[in-house]
Formats: C-alpha cells, structure tokens, sequence
C-alpha cells in the first residue's frame, strides 16, 4: 500500500477506473491535519520532535461493511479518500487480486523505475579517490 | 493608562492594495508560480520549511511569493498557518540509516563504507557569477553510473561498534517527549527540547553561535563525521485504522558531528558528538545545529560553561525568528502614549537641572 502515497491522486483515479471499484459510503470526509515528525537524538537515540508536516485522511465503507482508511502527506483530499478506497479493496477476495495487478503494480513499477534512474543520477557522483605516485628515490 | 486611538483605516486599506501591486511588480513580467518557485527556489522552499517547523512545499513556495521573497516573512506565515490544523498525531521516528541518499559525505573515514556521494552541491563550484542562467538554461541530463549495493552506515555506528564515540542517549518510556509548541520552553531544557528548539532556529543565528565556538567561543573540535542528505519514510500509526500507515517520504539533511574526547576515571576516552537534523536540503543550518547541540551539552559533559553558544537560556531564548521578529519590529507600532510620558519627564528632568546649574551659579557668586 506504500506505493499508493508515492503516487499522484490523478494516476490512481485514472488505474482505479479500470476494475469499476464499488461505490463507497464515506466513514470520514477527508480532512487535513497535521503530523508531528519525530527524528532521534544521533540518529539512534530518544525521539524527539522535529517539526509537523501536512497530512490528510480518509475513511470509507463498502456495502459489505469493510473499512478502508487512508493517510498521505500533503492536503490532496481525493487522494485521502483513493486511498481508504483500495484500503477497503485490498481486504476484498474478489478484488485484492485485481486491485494488485491493475493498479499497484503499474504504479509500483513506474516508481521502481524513476527510483533507478535518480538512484544512477546519484551513483555518478560517488568519488573515487587515486593515489598520485611520489618519485621518491 | 491606554487610550484607545481609532483611524488609519482608509491608510490601511490603500497600503494594503499598493502592497499587492508592488508584490506584482511590473505586469509586463510573467508571474512566478509556485512550482516555479517550489522546483527553481527549492533551498528558499526548504528554509522556509525548516523555521517554519512545517513540512508542505507547496505552503511554503505560496507563503514565499505572499512574503515577496522575505523568507522570515514567509516563516511567519506558515507558522500562522499551522496553528489552524488539528494535530493527528505523532509520526514513528525516521530512521536516517534507511534513507534513500542524494548526498552522504565524511570528513574524517576518505574510504567510508558506501563512499562518498556528492550529489547536488555548490561544494567545488568556483562562485563565478553565471550569465548563461540569464539566457534561459536547458542543462545537460545527469550523468548515470551503476548504482551500488553497498551498505551505508552511519559513521558513527561504525565509530560506536569499537566504542570509540559515545552512544546515543536512550529513550526514558516514563518520560514523555517534550513539545515546545504545547508547553512554554522552561530551563533547563532537556536534550529532546534543545533539539526541538535547534531544528526550528534560524538559520543565520545559529550559524553565528556555530562560528563562534569554532574561533575558540567554548571550542569542541568538531570533525563533520557524516553529512546525509536523502528521503525517508513517514509511518504514523493511525487510531482508526489500528496500525502503522505509511504516509510518504519527506527530504532530510542529517549532520553527525564528531568532537572533542573526554574520558574519565571510571570511563575510557571517546569522541562526544552534536547532532543535526532539518527538512530538506540544508546542510549549512544541520552543520550549524549539530556545533550548537555539542556546545549546550557543556554542562552535561562537566566542561566550563563560559561562552554564549553554552549558555541554553541565552541560545533558545534567542533562536526563533518568528519571535525576534514580533519583539524587534512591535517597536514601529504606535508607541505614542509611552512616548510622551517619557518626553514629560526629560523636560522636567531638564528644567530641574537646570534650575539647580542657576541656583549654584548663584551659591557659586555670592561665596566669591
């Protein structure tokens, strides 16, 4: 489900489309709030507090009962509610396969592949260091 | 006693709207917008983050382009915002070591496991003036190379596996982790507070007291042990849902500085360390809070507390822009009453003193 933050409200709307989801009562209308982040002392130590970041989240109902919920950073209120959607999806037999195949694993594999090539962008920066011979004799 | 003085509306008004036009500028020229300011202006983007203790980059650029570029202006307007949005919660605490790095730089291992990475850095530019920029830039791509599966260890996780640097303090489950923005900074603050305090500290401030134990202010000789510069993961557990829901990735820059030893009877040697930790790319203001942080621990490490940089009260008293700001600049509100209170009592002050100079000239007369 990581993937689904990474991704735009619009590309998941656009892949969702494609296995008809069922329509969803709205458990909680999105609503944006914040988010304390926490870093540690030393990078290994006590929490402390850092400082917040923006977050908004959803929560939906399928006719069945089953409940999806959705957070993401940023204030994008339709993809709160995208999100609590295939959250709901996910825990359904008959559409967890599809969700997976249709949606998560397109989006999966278009941030692998944006991932790879950042990743190669900053891997040519790495220094390799030489040693200049001394004519010492 | 106050008087209340009513008026200046229309002035307001007018000001206001000359504001606007100025913020503008000549219409002539195409208007920013704000992914123009949030990819082109990114480092000013990540600032404004940083003091304004909040991460949104698109709230920061518009908070940028509101403020005319005045970047504590800008700070101000995001703290403002914050204030209107309910806290969820508290994320799980990133964990540095997982960060996928765009930068990850040591100044004291040459061969540190996983190497040196560069990244998008001013470091080794020749800080020549760039006309081409003027001429509307289309840059090469980036060059690419394999990328490498090494691992990447903090510098001080290698340093702390042979115990040669101090460990990190441990959380207390009892105690609760402090919040300055819930409870009012009290002294001595502890290490969670100090931090808090650093992170959102400006930028300029910081960097003074930094500089200042540098040319021996409370000196710590401090080695940048390890810079990293990358995105981590966000998960938060969320009441309703009952669990730990990922949220994102945001852009940290972490600075782990390496300083002075200091043993003990009891303890053998090791390096003491400062830590700094801030959103985005920025590196100058992580590197100033790490000097700061090893610096307030003087106390805690039994050194002499002598230099201002030591002192906490003065240091976290004094880091905040947004508060700075509100004392410095309340001076230009009308202070009128005050004034004129304080005018009486020079020119009383005044014919006092001089009455007195008469009356010894004339004491000064009549003995002679």
């Amino acid at each position: 489900m990581a993937v689904l933050v990474h991704a735009a409200s619009d590309q998941i709307a656009a892949l969702l489309a494609e296995i008809a989801p069922p329509s969803a009562e709205t458990l909680r209308e999105p609503e944006a709030g914040l988010v304390m982040v926490r870093g540690r002392i030393g990078g290994d130590g006590a929490p402390f507090n850092l400082g917040e970041a923006t977050v908004t989240r959803a929560a939906v109902r399928l006719a069945d009962g089953t409940c999806g919920f959705g957070y993401t950073l940023g204030r994008d209120r339709d993809k709160a509610r995208l999100i609590a959607l295939c959250d709901a999806l996910v825990q359904r037999d008959d559409y967890a396969p599809a969700l997976e195949t249709k949606v998560l694993a397109p989006l999966r594999d278009a941030q692998q592949t944006e991932r790879q090539q950042h990743a190669e962008q900053i891997a040519a920066t790495k220094v390799d260091f030489y040693t200049l011979v001394r004519g010492e004799d | 006693m106050y008087v209340a003085v009513k008026g200046g509306e229309r002035a307001i008004d007018n000001a206001h709207r000359l504001l606007a036009d100025r913020r503008r500028g000549d219409r002539t020229v195409p208007e920013l917008s704000l992914a123009q300011i949030s990819e082109q202006l990114a480092l000013g983007v990540d600032r404004v983050m940083v003091e304004g203790s909040l991460y949104d980059r698109e709230l920061a650029a518009l908070a940028i382009k509101q403020a005319r570029g005045d970047l504590i202006e800008a700070i101000f307007l995001l703290r403002a915002f914050r204030a209107t949005l309910p806290r969820f919660g508290a994320t799980e605490p990133l964990d540095t070591a997982a960060m996928q790095v765009q930068r990850r730089i040591s100044s004291t291992f040459k061969d540190v496991p996983g190497g040196q990475i560069l990244g998008p850095t001013f470091d080794y530019t020749h800080r020549l003036l760039d006309p081409q920029l003027d001429l509307g830039s289309d840059p090469e791509l980036p060059e690419r190379a394999p990328v490498s599966s090494e691992d990447m260890p903090r510098v001080t996780d290698i340093l702390g596996r042979d115990g040669l640097i101090e460990a990190s303090p441990q959380a207390d489950a009892e105690v609760p982790v402090g919040d300055l923005t819930r409870e009012p900074l009290s002294f001595p603050a502890d290490r969670d507070l100090r931090l808090q305090n650093l992170a959102r500290g400006d930028e300029g401030f910081l960097l003074a007291l930094g500089y200042s134990t540098q040319r021996g202010y409370g000196r710590s000789h401090p080695f940048a042990g390890e810079i990293r510069f990358g995105e981590v993961e966000l998960e938060f557990v969320a009441e309703d849902a009952g669990f730990a829901v990922p949220l994102g990735t945001i852009a940290v820059t972490e600075c782990q500085m390496v300083n002075q030893f200091k043993g003990s009877a009891t303890q053998p040697p090791c390096f003491t360390r400062g830590y700094g930790l801030a959103f985005g790319q920025s590196e100058r203001k992580t590197m100033a809070m790490a000097l700061v942080d090893r610096a307030l621990r003087a106390r805690e490490l039994g050194e002499d507390a002598l230099a201002p940089a030591q002192d906490e009260e003065f240091v976290l008293s004094h880091s905040d822009n947004v508060q700075a700001t509100g004392f410095v600049e309340h001076l230009k509100l009308p202070h009128y009453v005050d004034f004129q209170s304080e005018l009486g009592l020079l020119r009383r002050l005044r014919e006092e003193f001089e009455q007195d100079a008469g009356n010894n000239g004339a004491m000064q007369e009549a003995a002679e």
